[in-house]
């Protein structure tokens, strides 16, 4: 009987387990191994060497496009968490009704019923240097000269960062917030506590679960991405995501591997990092 | 014996679009006085509270404290401090740190905050879990941690929104006597809305009993269960039976109906249930009109005479005993 119920646990948790050892495990797995490989110009070959990592290591290119993937990161994240924690703030303490808070959060959601490219892609004729805000601007006489910035620089991409993943930072925070006992803003209030005491000493804290869930998703997404970048930046920018792309575009997929592999145990330390302050499990 | 630190109701309203959940209520309560709320749910007894309270708004009438209208002031301003139904203690927050959260809005600095704040725990005992976390600790505890961060805003009244509603029955007769050792040593007013007869009955130096978004009856608690003035008021405070005679309705408690030969007495009954109750037996009869009441029998009297089921019996009271009901 013991044996039998051993078994039926065995049996109902595998096919999960089959899927993650499919399409999570085995592919890491593969690329790991992959990164060790040998490459020429015209062929890799199987081999366990650390040749592909040297290489990586050794050239100030990695620091530099690293260095930027982190200010990509970083940069995103703030505006993300600003405009995330305002918007679900809103939804969650100033919309009472319960049929406005779902209309409104389905209204943030539209914008995901188009792909992630169309959604960037339309950034440009709006941004380009005849673009829609440069002629509004010169036709209000606020500049003479269209701006050059605006298009194919880091502004545009960070500006489609927020656009794209905004929406990752609102979900987590609404969430946490609505589970926050109305009674005790009316305690905090009780207290003498003003509305911006009240924000920082008590909702504040007990949205940090969302934020981390929302700076995790963020970070991850805005980390691991090479078509904003590519498009937005109209190439002139690189991150980690683009210099893997390009190796791949060469065949190189062993050093290609190798920076994936850097990059996956970076995003990992700097989510191992991010867990420590917060302890995200009671709200999963 | 009006007082200037006193707390009253004028005319208080509050109106819900089109429905009103309180109904111009004034009532007047002296300092120091441990007064009940006591209603049925949807009766309004909580608005009322969260009117006072601040945490609701005034559609009419005033409060007043001390002989200023509050009615529009912020919560904190008011000089009334709240003890919320689920404790609404800030989860993040050590017990020392909750209690002493209105000190530290107020820029205090943390030595005196974290004395004033062990001062108030000491008063409810709470001093052993000041660096615990609400989630460490039991409904009872939590309830007393609420009261110290309610009574460290030294309030001139404290209200009490349903406290004991969380605790199971054993906790709730300790709370309700440390509630009530609290209020005399403090010597300031609370106000206690509850939906419970016994627990405003054991607390309440007043109770006011509010239905349909008015004040049914109020009053000195002994006086107001003695004799209720409508039937709604009788049936309530439980205790009372209401019987409809042809010059209509009164009240008798079940306790002054005595048990009389058939055929003697003001009414003729059928017994159709005795309960056994340890110093009491309850005895349920049926009278004319399709009526029940309940007599309530020392057990030395029921034994001394016992009665069974289906028995015919005559009930009587004492004059003084019967309140003639308005409604």
């Amino acid at each position: 009987m013991l044996s039998n119920r051993h078994l039926s646990g065995w049996v109902l948790a595998s096919p999960l387990a089959l899927v993650l050892v499919i399409f999570l495990v085995a592919p890491i797995v593969m690329i790991t191994v992959v990164s060790f490989w040998g490459a020429t110009e015209f062929s890799i070959y199987p081999a366990f060497q650390f040749d592909n990592y040297a290489f990586l290591f050794g050239s100030d290119v990695t620091y530099r496009v690293f260095l930027n993937t982190f200010k990509y990161a970083a940069i995103t994240w703030v505006f993300t968490l600003l405009i995330g924690f305002t918007v679900a703030y809103f939804l969650a303490f100033h919309v009472r009704s319960l049929k406005w808070q779902i209309a409104l959060f389905l209204l943030c959601t539209i914008p995901f019923w188009t792909s992630n490219i169309i959604r960037m892609i339309s950034w440009i004729p709006f941004l380009g240097r005849n673009g829609l805000a440069n002629s509004t601007l010169i036709s209000w006489g606020v500049i003479d000269e269209p701006l050059e910035w605006l298009l194919f620089s880091d502004f545009s991409v960070i500006l489609a960062f927020v656009h794209l993943y905004t929406l990752f930072m609102v979900v987590p925070i609404f969430n946490t917030m609505m589970r926050i006992d109305k009674s005790l803003i009316e305690a905090a209030a009780d207290a003498g506590a003003s509305g911006w005491q009240t924000l920082w000493h008590v909702i504040i804290p007990l949205t940090k679960p969302g934020i981390m869930i929302g700076t995790i998703f963020v970070v991850t997404l805005v980390m691991g991405d090479f078509i904003t970048v590519r498009f937005m930046s109209g190439s002139q920018s690189a991150n980690v995501g683009r210099m893997i792309q390009n190796d791949i575009g060469l065949l190189q997929y062993p050093s290609a591997s190798a920076t994936a592999v850097v990059l996956l145990i970076t995003v990992l330390m700097i989510i191992g990092i991010l867990l420590r302050f917060v302890d995200i499990r009671k709200e999963l | 014996m009006r007082n200037e630190l006193d707390l009253e109701f004028v005319g208080l309203t509050k109106r819900y679009g089109g429905t009103i959940a309180v109904d111009e209520i004034s009532y007047h309560f002296a300092t120091g006085t441990y007064a009940c709320l006591l209603g049925p749910s949807g009766c309004g007894k909580s608005s009322t509270l969260r009117m006072v309270a601040g945490h609701e708004s005034v559609t009419a009438g005033a409060v007043l404290l001390a002989g200023r209208d509050i009615s529009h002031l912020p919560p904190a301003r008011r000089g009334t401090a709240m003890m919320f139904q689920s404790y609404a203690l800030f989860p993040h927050l050590s017990v020392t740190d909750n209690v002493a959260f209105s000190l530290k809005m107020k820029g205090i600095d943390p030595a005196e905050r974290a004395r004033r704040a062990g001062e108030m725990l000491d008063l409810v005992d709470m001093s052993d879990f000041a660096a615990r976390f609400p989630a460490q600790l039991s409904g009872g505890q939590q309830q007393r941690v609420a009261l110290a961060r309610a009574l460290i805003t030294e309030p001139q009244v404290l209200l009490l929104d349903e406290p004991l509603s969380a605790l199971d029955p054993f906790l709730r007769v300790r709370m309700r006597a440390e509630l009530k050792r609290l209020q005399r040593e403090l010597g300031i007013t609370f106000i206690h809305v509850t939906h419970g007869q016994d627990e405003a009955l054991a607390l309440a130096d007043e109770i006011v009993v509010m239905n349909n978004a008015r004040i049914e009856q109020a009053g000195r608690t002994r006086d107001v269960f003695d004799a209720p003035r409508t039937s709604f008021v009788a049936r309530f405070l439980g205790s009372h039976n209401v019987i409809k005679l042809p010059d209509g309705e009164i009240a008798v408690r079940s306790d002054a109906l005595k048990l009389r030969a058939p055929d003697s007495g003001q009414l003729q009954g059928r017994i159709t249930n005795i309960e056994y109750q340890g110093t009491h037996v309850a005895l349920t009869a049926a009278i004319a009109g399709d009526q029940d009441v309940t007599a309530l029998l020392s057990d030395v009297d029921f034994f001394g005479a016992p009665k069974d089921l289906g028995e015919a019996v005559g009930l009587d009271w004492d004059r003084q005993a019967a309140h003639p009901l308005t409604a």
